[in-house]
């Protein structure tokens, strides 16, 4: 089935669309929305020249949409270029990364049913180490490009997502109670390579910035090198 | 000891992944043995003490064009827990008529009795585009129903047959765990 992949970059998006292409789908667009609210529930890409290089390294046409991210006309925003999706690459449904939240999942579903397209969460109800450990076994390159939540800070930017990482984050996880996979928002995370990828990506240089201790982004400045 | 046959309803592959492995996970953390089979594979549902139908996405009705393949309900005597779609089948089984009826998202419903574990105000996660309005015509009590007229938890008066409209596997997972112990 051809399908559009809703795409901010991370993790979950991407490995949604790793399972969709293992269950013989066709990943025929990617869609991005950039929010200008910070603080929106629906949306968390975090830059377009990013996903524009992802894009370039998978191989695959994305769409973009800039929204204000007000309540109700970022879903406005959704729908027309979903919309614009299935007109131009003829998809039949949608994937997402959702794995917790009903509030994206279930607004998702409101615009899909409307323009009678299907729904595929992937990861819908997964437990969340599991999620990391399959990013692991299949080779994915993410790292944490941003920190939300006490007690993270600075010093967790950049860092791969493997094994050292769950081991400490679950620590963190029973302590502090954060969510591993950053599900309530503590992470966000960033791919830089995975079995999708046609063409690699080369990170030319990052900057990190922060609001408050807990509270930091890594910038990233990424090309596409041809593979060698 | 129960055994369980988790039966997907989904005409997608994937959609298994969202739909069925989350009742799956939910016997795997009980200990519950189980096995899982499309719908049209079901061969003998007897040797299982329990079955759970599981829902599939708004999309995806292909199951009303095949429901012969649950003849096998008419005479299984073991418990049935019909989850969204998996709760048409059952009314579809016995005589039902299927409507339009959108909800998705959280909803809150009220059990008046003791419903594996839920009572009184609770809140459910429902995803589905039809419904069922003639249960009672068809040999089924209405144990939860909804503000708008739609019902939310309906049990065979003649069997242990069971059906919810929302989704337990996302909201509510003990309710399976309940139905299943």
């Amino acid at each position: 089935m051809k399908l559009g992949l809703l795409f901010s970059g991370g993790k979950d998006s991407m490995l949604a669309g790793f399972i969709a292409d293992k269950y013989g789908h066709d990943l025929s667009c990617l869609i991005s929305i950039l929010s200008e609210n910070k603080n929106s529930f629906m949306f968390h890409t975090p830059s377009v020249s990013n996903v524009e290089v992802q894009a370039e390294a998978l191989e695959v046409p994305i769409l973009i949409k800039k929204t204000k991210g007000e309540k109700e006309i970022e879903l406005d925003d959704l729908k027309n270029i979903i919309n614009r999706a299935k007109s131009e690459y003829g998809i039949k449904g949608i994937i997402t990364g959702a794995v917790l939240s009903v509030y994206q999942a279930s607004r998702i579903q409101r615009i899909c049913n409307e323009l009678e397209l299907e729904v595929f969460n992937p990861l819908w109800q997964k437990n969340q180490e599991e999620i990391l450990k399959e990013l692991i076994d299949n080779n994915f390159d993410v790292r944490v490009v941003g920190v939300f939540a006490y007690p993270l800070t600075k010093i967790w930017l950049g860092r791969p997502v493997d094994k050292n990482y769950i081991d400490e984050v679950k620590k963190l996880s029973e302590k502090f109670g954060i969510s591993i996979a950053g599900e309530g928002g503590e992470f966000e995370s960033f791919v830089l390579d995975c079995p999708l990828f046609k063409k690699k990506i080369k990170m030319i240089e990052f900057e990190d910035s922060c609001d408050g201790e807990n509270s930091c982004r890594r910038e990233l400045k990424l090309r596409v090198i041809e593979n060698e | 000891m129960s055994k369980v046959l988790v039966v997907s309803l989904c005409n997608e592959k994937m959609h298994d992944l969202e739909f069925v492995l989350p009742v799956v996970d939910v016997l795997k953390k009980g200990d519950i043995e189980f096995e899982m089979k499309y719908y049209k594979d079901i061969i003998n549902a007897e040797k299982y003490s329990h079955v759970i139908i599981a829902g599939t996405s708004l999309q995806d009705d292909s199951f009303i064009d095949n429901i012969d393949y649950f003849s096998w309900l008419k005479s299984y005597n073991g418990k049935v827990l019909g989850i969204c779609a998996g709760m048409q089948v059952l009314g579809l089984m016995f005589g039902g008529i299927i409507n339009e009826g959108e909800e998705i998202g959280y909803y809150f419903e009220e059990f008046n009795l003791d419903f594996f574990g839920l009572n009184g105000k609770q809140e459910v996660y429902h995803l589905h585009n039809n419904c069922i309005y003639n249960w009672e015509d068809i040999g089924f009590d209405i144990l939860c129903l909804g503000k708008n007229g739609i019902g939310q938890a309906v049990k065979y008066r003649e069997k242990e047959f069971y059906g919810v409209l929302f989704h337990p596997e996302v909201r509510n997972k003990n309710m399976i765990e309940k139905f299943v112990k």
